[in-house]
């Protein structure tokens, strides 16, 4: 071989840690299918666990009739939207809350001497197909939701409701970063993490007026949830802000994504950068 | 080829480097920080073709200094290069250059068949199908993992998954090979084999080879040099024989277990 040492150049045109991802995630997909019984009944499992939140949704919605001036139809856009940023969230990146458990049994180290991105290989070890359980229902339900509260269409009103779609999923993915980036300084940060999540999870999935303004300001500001389906609702149902907010808010969407992004990338490089290992 | 390939004569160019880890102590409101240098300053050169044995008692810092070649840790002080490159700076590029077995722990994924641990590497490393196959049929015929290349790799013996760890970590044809105890807890029949592997690998590529251990059985077959780590330090860099005439008249053990007592004795 002529120059051994020289990495290898292979032309392409999609990024590299995309290919390592699709690669990665693949393998898990085929090996999750090669027990097709433990993955029906996950999904059947996940699939649950949609169906129960949304049926609380539901009955709180039918007992009172309409919330804060929200019509069920209305509810259910708003859950489902939520639902299905959480959902393909947890699907792509979920797994990253394992890294504490990755910390500790050395994983992270075996990672980190792959020339794969790391967060890539953490992102998609155990890659499930079942998570689509949450993602598809939350999906329709939206459609139904939308499809019943029927708000007038304009093809410009889909593609901005399709970018604020996008940057609820990634909002939700970086939320979920940071608190998993967390582990890198705190043993046992998992817990925590999962409040800023799931807690925040549970927030968005009512129309957040029901919250009273003082909270619904914190949550907008503090933690940017309210842009995975509390904005994005507004603007597809035309609603003015019942909290008395600007309406351009609504448009935050795509930036607030690019800053939570950001927000995560860099607590994961400063993460990295203080990792030590274990002893052993 | 660029620069710095060019300038890259050593494998491995360690200067004084050291790594420290701040520790808390105590119960919450007495807390007290203490730093802790894993590794006091170490100098290590290895030129390409060498195999060269870290010995030290446990705790000398051994692993933390591995972990630093490999772009893991990054050094609190001192220079190093491996490769041609500063690991924590380049630990991508850098881990296509060198293949890093730990034995405590697997680079394969637990829950697929080996075979197709090995398959995912070679996408991971990008090795060319054709280059892939060849290496592929040549390093499971020489470390004979035909038998369980179907088993999931977490149903492998401890000495199955170090051969399988062995030829994740050489797919993509790497000169530089780190190992971390790569005997550990292996049966006299599997050192054998993976001794008479790496020498193989050694003799016949050419690949740079630096491993810790144990086991002083490693270091008389398989090495020429031997460097002998002891609380953080180098205590000893030479040759096996110049490691013999330290003490001509006890075995090798013997006169390890004197340095390592040396160290011991030191302030
Ligand atoms: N992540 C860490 N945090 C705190 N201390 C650490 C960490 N990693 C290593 N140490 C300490 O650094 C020292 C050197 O550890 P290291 O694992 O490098 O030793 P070693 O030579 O590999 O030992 P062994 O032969 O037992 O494997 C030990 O005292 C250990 O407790
Ligand atoms: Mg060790």
């Amino acid at each position: 071989m002529a120059d051994p040492i020289a990495p290898r150049r292979v032309p392409h045109l999609v990024p590299r840690p995309v290919q390592d991802y699709a690669r990665l995630a693949w393998t898990w997909t085929r090996t999750a299918f090669q027990y097709p019984a433990g993955l029906a009944l996950m999904t059947t499992g996940v699939v649950l666990s949609v169906v129960a939140e949304f049926g609380a949704v539901l009955v709180v919605f039918w007992r009172a009739g309409e919330l804060a001036g929200f019509s069920m139809a209305e509810g259910m856009v708003v859950y489902g939207l939520a639902a299905a940023a959480f959902g393909t969230a947890d699907l792509l990146m979920g797994n990253v809350e394992r890294l504490g458990e990755r910390i500790r049994s050395g994983e992270l180290d075996t990672m980190l001497v792959r020339p794969v991105s790391p967060l890539v290989q953490m992102a998609t070890d155990d890659f499930s197909p079942r998570r689509l359980g949450k993602i598809l229902p939350a999906l329709g339900i939206l459609a139904a939701g939308l499809w019943w509260a029927a708000p007038e269409w304009t093809a410009g009103k889909a593609l901005v409701f399709a970018v604020l779609m996008v940057s609820g999923v990634v909002i939700c993915a970086s939320v979920w970063l940071v608190g998993a980036c967390l582990q890198f300084f705190v043993a046992d940060a998992r817990e925590a993490a999962n409040s800023v999540t799931y807690g925040g999870q549970a927030l968005t999935e009512y129309p957040l007026a029901v919250y009273g303004q003082g909270i619904v300001r914190a949550v907008t500001f503090t933690v940017p949830l309210a842009f995975v389906s509390w904005q994005p609702v507004l603007y597809v149902l035309d609603r003015p802000d019942p909290t008395g907010l600007p309406d351009a808010l609504r448009f935050a969407g795509p930036a607030v994504a690019v800053l939570a992004a950001a927000v995560a990338a860099l607590a994961w490089r400063t993460g990295l950068r203080h990792y030590r290992s274990t002893g052993s | 080829m660029t620069t710095e390939e060019h300038t890259a004569r050593a494998m491995v160019e360690a200067v004084g480097i050291g790594r420290d880890f701040t520790v808390a102590e105590g119960r919450f409101p007495r807390r007290v920080k203490r730093v802790v240098p894993a590794v006091r300053s170490i100098d290590l050169t290895v030129r390409p073709g060498e195999i060269v044995a870290c010995l030290g008692p446990n705790g000398a810092g051994k692993s933390s200094t591995m972990k630093m070649l490999t772009g893991i840790l990054s050094p609190t002080r001192g220079s190093l290069r491996v490769a041609g490159l500063e690991p924590s700076r380049r630990r991508t590029t850098l881990a296509r250059r060198i293949g890093v077995v730990f034995g405590q722990r697997t680079g394969l994924w637990w829950d697929l068949p080996l075979r197709d641990s090995l398959e995912l590497t070679r996408h991971l490393y990008r090795v060319p199908a054709a280059e892939h196959a060849h290496r592929y049929a040549e390093l499971t015929e020489l470390l004979e993992l035909g038998p369980f290349l179907s088993t999931p790799v977490r149903q492998l013996s401890l000495g199955q998954r170090m051969r399988g760890d062995l030829t994740a970590a050489l797919l993509h044809n790497p000169r530089l090979l780190v190992l971390d105890e790569p005997t550990i807890g292996l049966d006299v029949v599997s050192k054998a084999t993976i001794r008479s592997f790496l020498a193989r690998l050694n003799r016949e590529e050419g690949t740079t080879i630096l491993l810790t251990t144990h086991d002083l059985g490693d270091v008389e077959r398989l090495c020429e040099r031997v460097v002998v780590i002891d609380r953080g330090s180098v205590a000893f860099d030479g040759g096996l024989d110049g490691l013999r005439a330290r003490d001509p008249g006890s075995d090798i053990e013997t006169v390890v277990a004197g340095l390592y007592r040396d160290g011991a004795a030191r302030p």
